[in-house]
């Protein structure tokens, strides 16, 4: 009997301590309040381990990063979150595609909403990713130890770019038809140059590519279910799987890159004391003596501020920032969905999103060039980078290195002016095939508006090389210049191309026809 | 002879690979292998031994009322046939640069894409288009003709009616 009653005051007490007792066994170590305790809710947490404990006070600065790489992150959640609500809806066949996306318009409860805020989202991350990534490269940080993080970050550009191009063409509205058609014509472009060889029966690496995009040789239903595929699984697993590398290796690589004398730059800390002296439960042994050097070996711990919650409370603040912005967006502004694609007639003009119209612009001189050989020499160009300049001056400074800042802007000028000079020669002259209407492909092919540009652009930067004696101000003129080709091309792009892709300086200016 | 004592060695420096690991390591290595042949062999999954794809021939009749050197496009197709004194040709307006299709007029071609422009006998003038526009294979067959889309004869090919 009284025994009976003991078993139930028990069972009573600790059914009233789940609450607490759920809480202590998801956080092993209790409230994040000292020091030790923040450091243990860092690293016992699978997600929040990907950063270190402590964070330096440099890297929280606003003017160290902007919060672009988070921005991005965000914008990437966004998208999934909204993409996984899409699907609920979406169907990937010709047709039925078009409908479904009528039916999120118009009859899905908040389903223009979601694709509205998909829409900004995705445009945010393409953004963002650009930023983050000519923020990375002013800032000198892709230096070593962070050579193959710098190129983790270009792969995830490409994909951030192939997840764009592969999401407008779901539609399947005649933007997505002719973009896909496009895009699928850019892959087999190599066949400009195999053709002008005579090579093309026997070696047609373009006509592969186009027929692995479309799994057809016409545009349909295949194509369609390939890029969906493309869109909905595997390029998100790989932007996951490299994002994981891409944040980890930050850690590794001894958090954001920081000038030399970062510790003499900071104001000193008035809240400052020394570490490990604080009550120490454990001392730590040499568990192995490691050759090579570690990027924190030498640097006292002395800047550094408890990533919780300093840390991850600027980034939630960025997060929570991108959220605002692309829901606000997704309010004042409708995503665009033209008529149901006619595989019989193109829009005049056909344009592409915003993103890919100085790309546009450039396969308007020559597809091959403009769609293939230029963007691989500017990734193979960009890859290169922190292999060539081994220099040290000028890491983590904002235009840091020789030139600086005066160099930047003087190179912002010569590539605009370059873009601005080769697009009005063509508008005014026309080009070598309009010359000489007999001019072989291949000439075509090596010397048009692009690779002219392009050869202007190199021939500044090996100058600043010899001027400055130093490879990192040939690559501060040379990024800066590609910048400005690729503003100038993309506004040249948007604004100022109409019907037959002919030049106007306004819409107001098209014939009606 | 004598047994050279080995050189003292550091805890650091790697360790040889003793004989009896071999055939574990040959073992992995051949895993890794045969997973990298299955790999190239399921490359080819992509690429279906049978392509879908629409009939590229049709039949078609001319009307009556198209004036010489004006250009008709039969509903669907992506050719434009013309019939003059010299007899009947079908020329593809599908771009040969990045494959829009191409406004047909009795002076020439315009490609609305990025401004490529073609002669009437679909060479090209300015523009980006690497190549001129192909002919097509035109059979006069009673009072239809059966065009091929997918067969190309030289350029100046016209067949009488």
């Amino acid at each position: 009997m009284n025994a009976g009653h003991d078993a139930l005051r028990t069972f009573r007490d600790n059914l009233r301590q789940v609450p607490g007792r759920l809480a202590a066994t998801a956080f092993r170590t209790g409230a994040p309040r000292t020091d030790r305790s923040r450091s243990t809710f860092v690293f016992g947490n699978v997600f929040l381990h990907l950063h270190s404990v402590r964070t330096h006070r440099w890297s929280l600065r606003w003017a160290t990063t902007a919060g672009l790489g988070i921005a991005t992150l965000a914008a990437f959640f966004i998208t999934l979150i909204t993409g996984v609500l899409l699907m609920f809806y979406y169907k990937p066949y010709p047709e039925a595609a078009y409908l479904s996306m009528k039916d999120i318009h118009f009859v899905v409860p908040t389903g223009r909403f979601i694709r509205n805020i998909h829409r900004w989202a995705a445009n945010a991350m393409v953004v963002t990713v650009i930023l983050h990534m000519a923020r990375a490269f002013y800032t000198a940080a892709y230096r070593a130890p962070r050579e193959f993080n710098w190129l983790i970050g270009m792969a995830l550009l490409a994909v951030t770019l192939g997840l764009s191009f592969t999401g407008y063409l779901l539609p399947w509205d005649q933007l997505a038809y002719w973009a896909i058609t496009i895009g699928a014509n850019i892959a087999q472009s190599p066949r400009e140059v195999t053709d002008a060889l005579g090579i093309t029966e026997t070696f047609d690496p373009g006509g592969l590519q186009r027929l692995l995009l479309l799994g057809s040789d016409t545009v349909g239903e295949e194509a369609l279910i390939r890029f969906y595929l493309l869109h909905v699984m595997l390029l998100p697993l790989v932007a996951a799987a490299l994002m994981a590398v891409h944040f980890w290796r930050i850690r590794k690589d001894g958090g954001l890159a920081k000038p030399a004398d970062v510790d003499r730059r900071l104001a000193p800390d008035a809240g400052a004391h020394p570490l490990f002296t604080d009550a120490p439960q454990k001392t730590y042994h040499l568990a192995a003596i490691v050759r090579g050097r570690s990027p924190a070996v030498g640097r006292g711990p002395e800047h550094t501020v408890p990533s919780m919650p300093h840390l991850f409370y600027a980034e939630l603040a960025v997060f929570m920032l991108t959220v605002f912005v692309c829901t606000a967006l997704a309010i004042v502004s409708d995503a665009p969905l033209k008529e149901v694609a006619n595989p019989l007639v193109p829009e005049n003009p056909a344009k592409a999103p915003w993103y890919f119209l100085g790309l546009q612009e450039l396969v308007a001189f020559s597809a091959f060039m403009g769609g293939i050989g230029i963007p691989a020499v500017v990734l193979i160009g960009l890859g290169l980078i922190p292999f060539l300049d081994r220099e040290e001056a000028g890491t983590g400074e904002w235009f840091g290195g020789p030139g600086g800042w005066p160099l930047v802007r003087r190179a912002a000028v010569l590539g605009l002016a370059a873009a601005v000079g080769v697009e009005a020669f063509i508008i005014r002259f026309g080009w070598l095939r309009e010359w000489f209407p007999g001019i072989p492909q291949l000439v075509i092919t090596a010397v048009n508006p692009g690779t002219v540009l392009t050869a202007i652009y190199a021939a500044y930067s090996l100058w600043l090389v010899r001027r400055f004696n130093s490879t990192r101000a040939g690559a501060l003129g040379l990024f800066t210049c590609f910048l400005g080709g690729f503003l100038v091309l993309t506004v040249v792009g948007t604004y100022f191309r109409g019907p037959n892709w002919h030049f106007f300086w306004s819409p107001a200016d098209w014939p009606v026809h | 002879m004598t047994v050279s004592p080995r050189p003292a060695q550091s805890r650091l420096d790697p360790e040889a690979v003793p004989r009896r690991d071999v055939l574990g390591l040959l073992s992995l290595w051949s895993m890794a292998s045969a997973l990298l042949v299955a790999t190239l062999g399921a490359l080819r999954l992509p690429r279906a031994a049978v392509l879908p794809s629409p009939s590229k021939t049709f039949r078609v009749t001319i009307p009556e009322t198209l004036p010489a050197g004006e250009p008709f496009v039969p509903p669907g197709r992506s050719v434009a046939l013309f019939r003059d004194g010299e007899g009947i040709h079908a020329i593809s307006i599908v771009c040969t640069h990045l494959g829009c299709i191409i406004k047909a007029t009795a002076g020439g071609f315009e490609c609305p894409c990025h401004g490529s422009k073609f002669a009437s006998d679909g060479a090209v003038t300015g523009g980006p288009a690497p190549a001129p526009l192909p002919w097509r294979q035109v059979t006069v067959n009673g009072n239809a003709v059966i065009v091929d889309e997918e067969t190309s004869v030289p350029a100046g090919t016209k067949v009488q009616a």
